[in-house]
Parts: structure tokens; sequence; C-alpha cells
């Protein structure tokens, strides 16, 4: 007779592991089933994780989770080929308690958090793939794993699946993601010795640093790249949308071989040796993207769940925060006996009315606006390098004069109006 | 049938980094499996049962962390682990292994006895399959190693044969029981885990002895103390200096070793004294 | 232990059938060394039936002595009986160092005779030395896969035994006519108090692939890619009379027999020649072929690591070059041929 559990947790994610955890320790009976060799063993993150969310699950986990430097000075660099023009904030509050965020490697990360579920009575299988969810009378009751005798049952499938989301597809959630909805990302983990990251990057053991790459770091394609300190590596990585590295013939490695060689770049990285190459998706679709979060027995949380704001990057937050409150919505449930759809939706309103819905509201558009426009890529990059250029050439040239040879430069591609209705464009999207 | 399979957590070698500066192994580059031969050995464990019933336990010495590749055995199908933990069995080469697994089994042997104690071939960590032996010598059972196929097992006889590989063959060996048999990888293929076993073992604690569980130990012949080797110093392979490269298109770089190769005269004889 | 009193270098002679394996030979040789640094006798340990005709051999080997018990209960290999054998000369004639062939039957009576007499062993050695101020023996071996060596000794018991692989250590040239002191043991087990019975050894002769022997080797990795990169493989190796090595890769992906396979978890193979063709050279596939006399490596990858122990370099497609190679060749040695298998003379091949 196959068991059954209160919930079952597919994907031992931040979104899944967070759901399983708050399950748990509230009482119920939960398996959580990862595909991989362990959690985390597979995943993929650019490696920023924020204190927030984690925190109302773990409080004061950075005591004791497997983090690598807490973040102090987040830079921005606009990439022409020779040259950028950067932005940075740096704050050393935020290398004290209660810190705001951290730079993790994820394999340590998601393995640690998972030993914390089955801590509160979390049943945690792996090498296991779920298939398909049982669903009897339209309502899902269970899934089936890949295993002999691979069944088992619950009040409550909760997917996690991350971005592929093949079991919310496959209950017709949603279609299948269309390329402008996903990012391909790829990275690198590479090795450096502490002592060269802290010179390199002007920090010191405890504080690190993440960098976002926009311009020349895609070669104009809509996307960014990333470089971020661990204690004795660096992440670096670049992602595009699906469809612009399609639609530029790019290949993902080659990309990174480029950002990796990149005379702005190159320097940070210079001697250091890879450890790991890894290549993920993104799903970017935003707010428009989301399918339909609940069904009768079942909860779709995290990347599945396309909630994911490309803009800030973030993910795991969401991820976490959506996990905890499909656990919370479960325990509501389990108190009324009734697992139906009418009684989950409570997750569904509780999502858009979260920090979640909301900034994926606001952002709503910006993917798709970059998209169809890639003069801010491929154009306004350049021309603020070359603006700063000009400007701060020092040739005996008033700088009034410069001013005027600068605006000169941005109208002359785009023309006056065509300068306004980009800018227009860009603060409404991101306003 | 009890069975009894000794099992080891080992570094994966796969993916394991030495250091260049220190000559060390950094250990935390690989992650820690269960030793393949050992899954092997489990495997067999399990199919003996389904045919002659009983019980199989699994018992591994080693840190705290090896209760990973115990839970490992009970996916498989193992009934029960053992995991023997202590400061004071660290350090042990082979045959102080071999001395605090045979106290251990010695132990556990009380209650019910044991008909067949399986060992893998060797521990990819060492490469030594010394252990095996070791144990069985001890126990004062017949060691069968390198065992490819269990041919014939007679509970009531107390017999049982196997095929143990030998080079460029096997022999049939028939053995008394109980007896130790270490098990090449070829004995079976182990099977994909039904999910009923992997939410067992999801759950499963294995039991944890100290020196202190165990009877009649004589603490001198454990752990670094009771080990006659010692690892001198380490190394990293030689590298040498490298090929001299033959250039030219591909005509000429064939042309260039077949010419090479035929002053090797020890290679080539002359036919009929006729001129190479 | 009075450590003192234990002198003399052994090695154990594993006979096959009435044939002596060649890796006992080798360690003579091996042992002849150790045994002029440490001035002490060299001694070979024959256990069998109707083997002391044997002892010729091994004195010619470069033996001193060689210790035999002849017995019908020795004739087929058995950890039970001459584990008992070798423990009780071990415990009369206390040798200092005692090294076994690590084949399958050298290592199980080596295990068995460590624990029996308590001392520690070597498994797998590659390199031995010793120390003389400490008459210690540095037995060194690859460990943890193949990525690291380690010396290993024993320092307070003895005997210090290893085991060592087949064809790492060199024979002497036979020194015909020498000879050597012959000790008969005896043994007092009777064949109804033993556990353990031989019932039938099956040899293989069909797949007899002799890649120990072979003077030349065309082997082939991932790079050959498929069938018609073996068969490729096949056709050279065809026209210089050589035998087809394999790496793990393709005898996983089930392209060829294991029996083919040169390296760590293979064979470790000495030819004169070796063809490494589309052959990474990771390091368990190195050590299995390093000491190879020549080695040509073919690969596309100018950086692979094959080429850091080839001794020529080929940075080619091997499926055009090796065509190739199969033409020049089978032109060359239009008048020449491939020496014969040289005459084994009773000699069995581990
Ligand atoms: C390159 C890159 C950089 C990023 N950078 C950041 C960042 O800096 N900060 C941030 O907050 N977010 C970032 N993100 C986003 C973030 O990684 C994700 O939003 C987050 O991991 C989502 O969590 P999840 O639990 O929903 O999915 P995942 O983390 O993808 O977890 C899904 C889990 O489900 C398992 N699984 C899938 N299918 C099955 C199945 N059928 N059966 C069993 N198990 C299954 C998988 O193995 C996996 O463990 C980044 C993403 C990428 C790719
Ligand atoms: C514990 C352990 C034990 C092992 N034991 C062994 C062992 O005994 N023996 C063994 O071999 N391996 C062993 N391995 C495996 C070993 O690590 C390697 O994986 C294996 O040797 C690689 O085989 P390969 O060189 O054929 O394949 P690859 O590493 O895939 O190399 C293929 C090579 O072919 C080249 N190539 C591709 N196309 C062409 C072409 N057209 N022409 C020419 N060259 C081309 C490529 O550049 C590449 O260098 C062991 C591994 C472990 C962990
Ligand atoms: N620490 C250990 N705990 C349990 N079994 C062991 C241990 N070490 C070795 N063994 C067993 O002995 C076999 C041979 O190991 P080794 O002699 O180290 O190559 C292994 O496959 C195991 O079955």
């Amino acid at each position: 007779m196959p068991e059954k559990f209160d919930v079952i947790v597919v994907g031992a994610g931040p979104a899944g592991t967070s759901c399983a955890y708050t399950a748990a320790k509230n009482g119920l009976n939960v398996l959580l089933i990862e595909r991989g060799e362990f959690p985390g063993a597979k995943n993929v993150m650019g490696g920023i994780l924020y204190r927030k969310q984690m925190e109302e699950i773990i409080p004061e986990f950075w005591k004791e989770a497997p983090l690598e430097r807490p973040v102090v000075e987040q830079r921005f660099w606009f990439l022409d080929k020779e040259s950028m023009v950067t932005t940075s904030y740096k704050g050393l509050e935020w290398g004290r308690e209660p810190f705001n965020n951290f730079t993790v490697l994820r394999a340590k990360f998601d393995k640690w958090f998972a030993s914390k579920a089955v801590e509160q009575g979390v049943t945690l299988i792996n090498e296991t793939v779920v298939t398909e969810c049982i669903v009897e009378d339209g309502i899902v009751v269970g899934v089936r794993t890949d295993r002999p005798d691979g069944d088992v049952y619950a009040d409550v499938v909760v997917l996690a699946d991350g971005v592929n989301s093949l079991l919310a597809k496959s209950l017709g959630f949603h279609k299948e993601w269309k390329p402008e909805e996903v990012a391909l990302t790829v990275m690198e983990v590479m090795k450096l010795p502490k002592k060269t990251i802290n010179e390199r990057f002007n920090v010191s053991d405890d504080q690190g640093v993440s960098v976002e790459i926009f311009g020349d770091s895609t070669q104009g394609a809509l996307g960014t790249a990333f470089l971020y300190t661990n204690k004795d590596s660096i992440n670096i990585g670049v992602g595009t949308t699906l469809s612009s590295m399609i639609k530029k013939k790019m290949k993902p490695y080659q990309l990174l071989e480029y950002v990796k060689n990149h005379p702005m770049i190159q320097p940070y990285i210079e001697g250091a040796e890879t450890l790991e190459y890894l290549a993920h998706l993104i799903p970017e679709g935003g707010y428009n993207s989301i399918p339909k979060l609940v069904g009768d027995g079942v909860i779709v949380t995290g990347d599945a769940a396309q909630l994911v704001n490309a803009i800030h990057r973030e993910g795991s937050n969401m991820a976490m925060y959506s996990g905890k409150l499909a656990a919370e919505t479960i325990l509501k449930a389990k108190e009324l006996g009734e697992f139906s759809e009418r009684v989950l939706d409570s997750y569904r309103t509780g999502i858009y009315d979260s920090f979640i819905g909301k900034d994926l509201k606001k952002y709503k558009d910006a993917t798709h606006t970059f998209e169809e426009h890639p003069q801010y890529f491929e154009e306004y990059v350049p021309l603020i390098n070359r603006a700063m250029n000009t400007m701060f050439t020092v040739d005996g040239t008033a700088k009034w004069d410069k001013q005027k040879k600068i605006m000169q430069s941005f109208t002359a591609g785009r023309g006056k109006l065509g300068v306004a209705k980009d800018l227009y464009r860009a603060w409404k999207v991101v306003k | 049938m009890n069975i009894l399979v000794c099992i080891k957590q080992v570094p994966d070698t796969k993916i394991i980094k030495v250091n260049p500066k220190t000559n060390t192994l950094d250990r935390s580059s690989a992650p820690a499996i269960l030793n393949p031969y050992d899954a092997h050995a489990v495997e067999e464990a399990v199919r003996l049962r389904k045919v002659h019933g009983g019980k199989v336990t699994v018992l591994s010495m080693g840190p705290p962390q090896a209760r990973e590749a115990i839970k490992k055995c009970v996916e498989i199908g193992a009934d029960e682990g053992y995991l023997i933990s202590d400061r004071r069995f660290a350090g042990a080469d082979t045959l102080a292994t071999s001395y605090a697994l045979f106290k251990a089994i010695d132990k556990m042997m009380k209650e019910d006895g044991v008909d067949l104690v399986l060992c893998g071939k060797h521990a990819i960590d060492g490469d030594t399959g010394q252990v095996g032996p070791g144990i069985a010598r001890r126990m004062g059972i017949p060691p069968l190693t390198n065992c490819i196929k269990v041919e014939e097992v007679d509970l009531k006889g107390k017999t049982m044969k196997v095929r143990r590989k030998i080079e460029n063959g096997y022999e049939l060996i028939q053995s008394t029981l109980p007896c130790l048999l270490t098990v090449e990888k070829e004995i079976n293929q182990v099977a994909y885990s039904p999910l009923p076993n992997m939410l067992r073992a999801a759950r499963y604690n294995p039991i944890v002895w100290t020196v202190d569980d165990l009877d009649d130990v004589d603490i001198k012949q454990l752990g670094l103390k009771g080990s006659p080797t010692i690892v001198g110093k380490m190394w990293p392979p030689a590298k040498s200096e490298g090929a001299q490269m033959i250039e030219g298109d591909v005509k000429k770089q064939a042309t260039e070793i077949v010419t090479m190769l035929l002053q090797k005269r020890e290679l080539f004889e002359v036919k009929g004294g006729e001129q190479a | 232990m009075n450590m003192d009193e234990y002198r003399g270098v052994w090695v154990f002679i594993e006979q096959r059938d009435g044939d002596l394996v060649d890796v006992g030979l080798e360690l003579l040789g091996a042992g002849r060394d150790l045994a002029d640094k440490l001035e002490v006798d060299l001694c070979g340990i024959l256990l069998g039936h109707n083997v002391k005709g044997l002892s010729k051999g091994i004195f010619e080997y470069g033996a001193d002595k060689v210790y035999v018990i002849d017995d019908p209960i020795l004739e087929k290999y058995r950890s039970e009986t001459y584990m008992i054998a070798v423990g009780d000369l071990v415990r009369k004639y206390k040798p200092e160092i005692f090294l076994y062939g690590a084949t399958s039957n050298g290592k199980d009576l080596a295990s068995a005779v460590a624990t029996e007499v308590m001392t520690g062993l070597t498994a797998d050695t590659t390199m031995l030395d010793v120390d003389l101020e400490k008459r210690l023996l540095e037995a060194s071996r690859p460990a943890f896969g193949g990525n690291i060596m380690a010396t290993i000794l024993c320092k307070k018991h003895r005997p210090q035994m290893a085991t060592v692989r087949p064809k790492v250590m060199k024979k002497l040239e036979p020194e015909v006519g020498r000879t050597g002191q012959i000790i008969e043991e005896t043994i007092s087990l009777k064949e109804e108090d033993l556990r353990t019975k031989v019932l039938e050894i099956v040899r293989d002769t069909k797949k007899a692939v002799n890649l120990e022997d072979a003077d030349i080797i065309v082997a082939g990795g991932k790079g050959i890619k498929d069938e018609k990169g073996l068969k490729m493989i096949e056709e050279l190796a065809d026209v210089l009379n050589a035998t087809v090595g394999a790496s793990r890769d393709i005898v996983e992906a089930g392209l060829i027999s294991h029996a083919h396979q040169v390296g760590q978890t293979g064979l470790t193979v000495t030819p004169k020649v070796y063809f490494a063709i589309g052959i990474s050279g990771a390091i368990q596939h190195k050590v299995g072929m390093e000491n190879s006399e020549t080695i040509i490596a073919i690969n596309t990858d100018p950086a692979a690591p094959i080429f850091d122990v080839a001794h020529y370099g080929i940075v080619a497609d091997a499926f055009e070059i090796v065509p190739i190679l199969t033409e020049e060749f089978k032109k060359a040695l239009q008048h020449v041929e491939p020496v014969k298998e040289k005459e084994k003379g009773g000699v069995a091949h581990a």
C-alpha cells in the first residue's frame, strides 16, 4: 500500500525547502522529493541571497548557514568596448547584523537548508524524479516517481520544481514558456585566493561585492552579466533572454568567454581557475507570465510560477516567500479539512497582494519593452561611455562645448524626439 | 540466512583533487560516497535474502557522516545498519580496521550468528582489498576473494559455491558456511531502489557504537596505534618533459613516424635477409 | 618483537599449473636490488605439488635460496592452505621483506598472511626502495584513484610486506646454470579438515588478449568514436602485428571488452611501442602505460595531457592519419616482418 503524507513537495530548491520546513515545523507530515544527488547538487544561482525572506523562515540563519560573504557594496558597470561608466553604493552597515544580503554557493546552501528541514521532521529523498502528478477526478492526490513502486500520495502536492515547471505544464496550468519569457544564463565559479579577492575588490575577509554589468557584456543583447565575490572564489556569469540569443545567433559559452576576456573584467579574474561551469534558465516573463497558481490539491511556487524579478535579479527570495506562504495555506486548509482549489486560493491572493505581486506588476512591461527596443542596450551604454570620455578628456575644449557635443551625439543617433521617447519609456517601465 | 556486509564511505576518487602546493588531498572537493564495490555486496546480500530469507545487516567503521553511506545501503535493501565511530578508531590501516570490524561483528553475532560476511573487492580510496581477508582470518572463516557469481547456497548442508575471478578466467570454489566473500562489480547490477526503500532509508537511523560498546577490545590494536603501516610522504605523480611534437601535414607526420619506428630493429626482422 | 632477528628478502613465487608466473620473476629482479643493498639473501617461496623442478628457473632469475613446500594439498591455490603454510615459514625463518605479485591469488594470500603474522602490508606498489640506515622498505604506490603517490612504511613490524603489480618491475636476464640452496619444508594439513575446495578452474582461452606481453599496442580512446574508428585501429594493429588496447571510456561504452583496458582498473602494460589514439591521457590511464618504451600519441587537442607522457606527439585527426599510417606501414613492411612472439620457455604469464 503506497504511503500517504500530508504534503508532498517536489523540488528541494529555496521554494520547496521553505515550504517543507514551514509545514513540518507546524506538525505536518511532509515528503520532499529532489531529483539531484542532493539538494543543490545541480542548482544554479548567481549567488545573491536576500536576508529578509530567509530570516522569516529561520531567524538569525547567518549564524549557522554556509554563506560566502555579506555584500557591502553593490556596483553597476555600464560597459563599452574599452571603457565603462560605473556607479556603486558601499555601506559598511551591510557588513554587520542583521546584514542586507549575502553571496552563497547554492550547492552548499541548499544542502544545508534541506538538512534543517529534515531536522524539523521532513522526509527527504534524493535522486528521485517526479514524473507526473497523480490526478483522480480532477484532483491532484499524489505523485508518480521514476522508481519501482514509485507512487506516493498526499493531501496537497506543492510544485517547486523550478523554471522548467514540467509538472504544472502537464496539469495545463501554463503553456511551454516562450523564448522571451526565459533568460539563458551561463556562469562559472572561479577559484581565487581570498587575499587576491580582497585586494582586487577592496574589501576585507568578511565583506563581499556584487557587480551588475550592462552593455557590451552582452554585446548589446537584452541581458546582464555579473561578478560576485565568494570567500575564495568568484561567480562570473552572463545571461540574455533566449529570444535575443536566438535572434543574435549567440552561443552562451562564447558570450561568457567574451565577458571573461573583456579588458574591463579580465583583470578581476586574472589567474583564476574554473571550478564549475553552469548553465540555467531564469524565468523572466514577469507579471504577465505568472501561470495558474493553485488547483484542487496542488500549489505552484517559486520559479515554477515565474516568480522572479528580472530587473533586480531577485528570485530566491520570492521562491522562499511563496514556499512559506504555500505551507501556511496548507496548514489552514488542514484545519478546514479541505484541500480544494477554493480553499487553497488564498495562496494565490496572498502572492498577488505581497511584495511579489506588487514588484512584478511594477516591472511588468520591462522585459518586453527592452526586448522591443534594443537601443537601450545596444546604443545608450556606448553613448554614455563616449559622453564621459568627451567630458573628462582634457583637450582644451570648453566644457560648454563638450556638453553640446554630447547632446548632439545622443540625438544624432535617435533624433531629439527619439531620445525623449526612450527616456519616457524607460522611466515608465521601471517607475 | 543472516548476512553481514562491511561497507565503507569513501571520497569519490573520480572527482578528488590534489592540492599541488601541500600535496594533500582536498577532501572537500570530492563528495563522500558508498564504496561502489560495497554497493554490489549489499545488492548481492539482498538478492540472497530474497531467496533464502533472513536478514541483511551492514557494518561500517568511520566518522559520523558515514551514516549516509549506511542509509544508502538501506535504500538498496539492507535491514539494519551499524556504525562504529570513535576517535580511537581513527587512522587505522587495514590491519587495525579488520580488528575493529571483527570486534564489532563478534558482538553483533552473539545474538543471531552470521552465515555469510560480504565485503567489496576493495575500497576505491586505498584500492587495497586487504580488509576482507583480514576479517576472515580473524573470524577463522575462509575468505573467498574476487567473487563474480554465487552459484549455489546450501543452507542445510552449510556450504556454498562461488565463482572467483582469476587471471584469464575463474575458478569454481566450494566453501563451508560461514565464509567471507569479497565481490567484484560483475557479480550483479545494483538495481534502482524502489520508492518504499527510499522512504525507509530517509527515516532510518543507524545504530552507532563506540569502542566502549564492544567487548574485550585491546585498545593497542586500534586506530593509528594499532596500524603497522604509516604514510611516509605523498607527492603528485611525476610529469615527464612532454612529447616531441611532429609537425607538418598528416602525410608528413605519418611518414616520420613510420621511418622512426622502422629504425627499431628489434621490432621488425628482415624477411629473408632482404633490405628494409 | 626483536626486529634484528628478521633478515632476508622474500618473494612469493606464484606458479600456475606448474608454470612460473611472470610477476614472481619480475619481483626477483626488484628483490635482488633490495637484497644486495641490505646485504642479505634473496629467497623464493615456492608452494605446490610436483613443483620442485621450478627452483632452477628461480635461481636463474636471481634467487639465492628457494623455500619449497611440495604437497598434494597445495596443488591448487587456496587461501586456507597457503596462508597457513606461508605463515609457518615466516614465523620460522623471519624475513625482513616479503614481496608478492598483485595477482588475484597474490593479493589474497598477502592479505591473509599479514593478518596471520600481524604485520603491515602495502598494496599495489609501483616503486620499491630501502632506507638502508633504518633497514626500512619504502613502498610507493598511487592512491586516491591515482591522483597522488604515497610512500608507505612499516616501522615497527616485520616482515615488511608489499604486493606489486605485474609488469611494473623488470626481470633480470636469466643467468643460465645459476643455482642456490633449496630448503624443503612440509605441511601437516589433512584434506578432511579443510573447508574450501577448488572444484574447477576455467580459463577463458578465447579472449586471451595478451596485452601484457605485446610488443606493440595500438590503443584507442573516446576519440575513435565508434565501430568504424575501432576497425581503423584494428587495421593498423593488424599491419603491425600489434594488440589493440583501450581506455576505460570505450570499454564502458561497450565498444570493446574489458580485457583490452589499460590503466588503473585495467592492465599495466610496458610494450616497446604504445600508440595512444584519441586518448586524453587521464591519470588513471597514464599509470597503466607510462612505462612503455616509446609512446606515440595522436590527438586533435594540442593540450591533451597524453602529450605529457608521450615521446612523440601528433596533433591530428585520427580518422585522417591512422589510415595513412596503416598504408605507409603496409608498404614499408613488405620486405620486413614483425618479430614473432618470443619463445616463452615454460613461463606462463600473469
Ligand atoms: C544564473 C542565475 C543567477 C541568479 N541569480 C540570482 C540571485 O543572485 N539572487 C536571487 O535571489 N535569485 C537569483 N536567481 C534566481 C534563483 O536562482 C531562482 O529564482 C530560485 O532558485 C528559484 O527557486 P526554486 O526553488 O523555485 O527553484 P530551483 O532552485 O530551480 O529548485 C528546483 C528544484 O527542483 C528539483 N526538481 C525539478 N524537477 C524535479 C522533478 N521532476 N522531480 C524532483 N525534483 C525536481 C531541482 O533539482 C531543484 O532542486 C538566479 C538564477 C540563475 C539561473
Ligand atoms: C577510479 C578510476 C579508475 C579508472 N581506471 C581507468 C583505467 O583503468 N583505464 C582508463 O583508460 N581509464 C580509467 N579511468 C577513466 C579515466 O579517468 C578517463 O575517464 C578515461 O581514461 C578517458 O578515456 P579517453 O581518453 O578515451 O576519453 P576522453 O577523455 O573523452 O578523451 C578523448 C580524446 O580524444 C581526442 N579526440 C577526439 N576526436 C579525435 C579525433 N578525431 N582524432 C584524434 N583525437 C581525437 C580528444 O581531444 C580527447 O583528448 C578511471 C577513472 C577512475 C575515477
Ligand atoms: N572502515 C570500514 N568499514 C567497513 N568496512 C570496511 C572498512 N574498510 C574496508 N571495509 C571493507 O573491506 C573492503 C575492502 O577494503 P580495503 O581493504 O580498504 O580496500 C571494502 O570494500 C569494505 O567491504
